[in-house]
């Protein structure tokens, strides 16, 4: 017994501080979700119009994007990561993520917007034009606005598809939540709670924003 | 580039491989029947149970939409290990996306049930009906109707989850893939061959789909 209790411990309990640990890799999930929404929801709107426009834009860039959706993101994390080594030119996990979840995210974003697009209906549109407002007028002040309502609920549904779909990146190395609970969890051997702990950080970042979504959708019904 | 590309362990293992997309299919397929019947249950739970019936049937809903379906896995393999339950793979997966399955398909049959008008259910009581028939005759077919769409999504979407079994040694596509991947070190090819068999999948499972929903909603 006595022999035991001098051993070198290699497994400690799970600390308070692990909690900064945690708050950290959850700032790290956050940063990269960020850039990939943003990034990847400008981007998937320019494709969106584009699916809209044009009939040729349907067929190359629609079959494309539609590759994105069609084959599971940790496969698209791990080709992208392991084909860059391959020109030469080796790839942090952090960027190699950033790239494949901005595509990832334009691809469901693109849909969503040609949703929104075509939401708005034709007269609403040839009125803006017979008023004499340009193209990009009656994009901005006619489109923009009746069309941002109709995609919100589903842009929220996508933009919380990828926060929680980041976690994936955690397979490239990058030290996002899901990663730091796999740490804590070889040192502590505490599985259960760390994963509880864990959950409620994902859990504390995607309720709200659903809520609050729900809400301004609501609002947006009536005015 | 001085990197050769070799395709030949990848094309000596394309019947592994195969099989193993079948493994996919089988997971994904039982994970999404288990998921129709406790998404039922739960939107059903949360629209006409008592209160702590639907506490439940909403806790279960939001750790499912909130919590990425990784987690979730990770929970079911490693979480109930600590209380000494070991499950296989084949059942943390099974587990994980139907539980995944569940939380999304209980919110597509909750908008179901609220589309369907109230007299539908008060002419079928009339006619005689007892509540449980009126479910199961009137009421429920018409709410997979209305949810067909959304369920095909959500079957495409647990052929891509089912993925995620690999990092809990789970051998489908991914993990068949990285077994043999790592065997060879043919990773990128293998990577990209199991991408193409995902798509096929998908393809087939939309394509079924799409021919089902003609054969059934014909009326």
């Amino acid at each position: 017994m006595s022999e035991s209790a001098n051993a070198i411990q290699f497994f400690t309990g799970f600390r308070f501080s692990d909690l900064g640990f945690l708050a950290e890799a959850a700032g790290n999930t956050l940063l990269i979700s960020v850039i990939s929404i943003s990034i990847g929801s400008v981007l998937g709107c320019l494709f969106g119009w584009a699916l809209h426009v044009s009939v040729l834009a349907r067929y190359l860039l629609g079959s494309v994007l539609d590759i994105f959706r069609s084959v599971p993101l940790i496969i698209q994390l791990l080709l992208f990561f392991n084909f860059f080594p391959i020109l030469g030119l080796p790839l942090e996990p952090f960027a190699a993520g950033c790239i494949v979840l901005i595509f990832y995210t334009s691809a469901l974003v693109a849909q969503v917007a040609r949703g929104g697009i075509e939401a708005v209906p034709d007269s609403m549109r040839r009125a803006s034009r017979s008023l004499g407002m340009s193209y990009l007028q009656d994009m901005r002040y006619v489109v923009w606005p009746i069309g941002a309502r109709a995609m919100l609920p589903a842009w929220t549904g996508v933009a919380l598809g990828v926060l929680k779909d980041s976690a994936l990146v955690s397979v490239l190395g990058y030290l996002e939540l899901l990663r730091a609970s796999q740490i804590l969890i070889t040192r502590t051997q505490e599985p259960f709670i760390i994963l509880a702990i864990v959950g409620a950080f994902y859990f504390a970042l995607s309720y709200p924003i659903g809520k609050l979504s729900a809400r301004l959708e609501q609002r947006w019904q009536y005015d | 580039m001085d990197y050769t590309f070799h395709w030949r362990p990848v094309i000596k293992a394309l019947p592994d491989l195969f099989s193993a997309a079948l493994v996919t299919l089988e997971a994904a397929v039982l994970s999404m029947l288990l998921g129709i019947i406790f998404g039922l249950a739960l939107a059903m739970m949360r629209l006409y149970g008592n209160r702590p019936l639907s506490l439940f049937a909403t806790v279960w809903i939001e750790l499912a939409r909130n919590t990425p379906a990784l987690l979730q896995l990770f929970f079911f393999g490693f979480g109930l290990g600590a209380f000494g339950w070991h499950l296989t793979p084949f059942t943390i997966v099974l587990c994980g996306l139907a539980f995944n399955n569940a939380g999304y398909l209980a919110e597509n049959f909750r908008g179901g049930f609220q589309a369907i008008p109230a007299p539908q259910y008060k002419a079928a009581r009339c006619l005689g009906m007892s509540a449980t028939q009126t479910y199961i005759r009137i009421i429920i077919p018409q709410v997979f109707r209305l949810v067909y769409y959304p369920m095909t999504n959500q079957m495409v979407w647990a052929v891509l989850m089912s993925s995620l079994g690999m990092l809990v040694g789970f051998r489908e596509l991914s993990g068949e893939t990285q077994f043999l991947a790592s065997n060879t070190f043919r990773l990128f090819e293998f990577f990209l061959v199991a991408a193409v068999f995902y798509y096929l999948l998908v393809k087939l499972i939309l394509f079924a789909a799409h021919i089902l929903s003609r054969r059934l909603f014909t009326y």
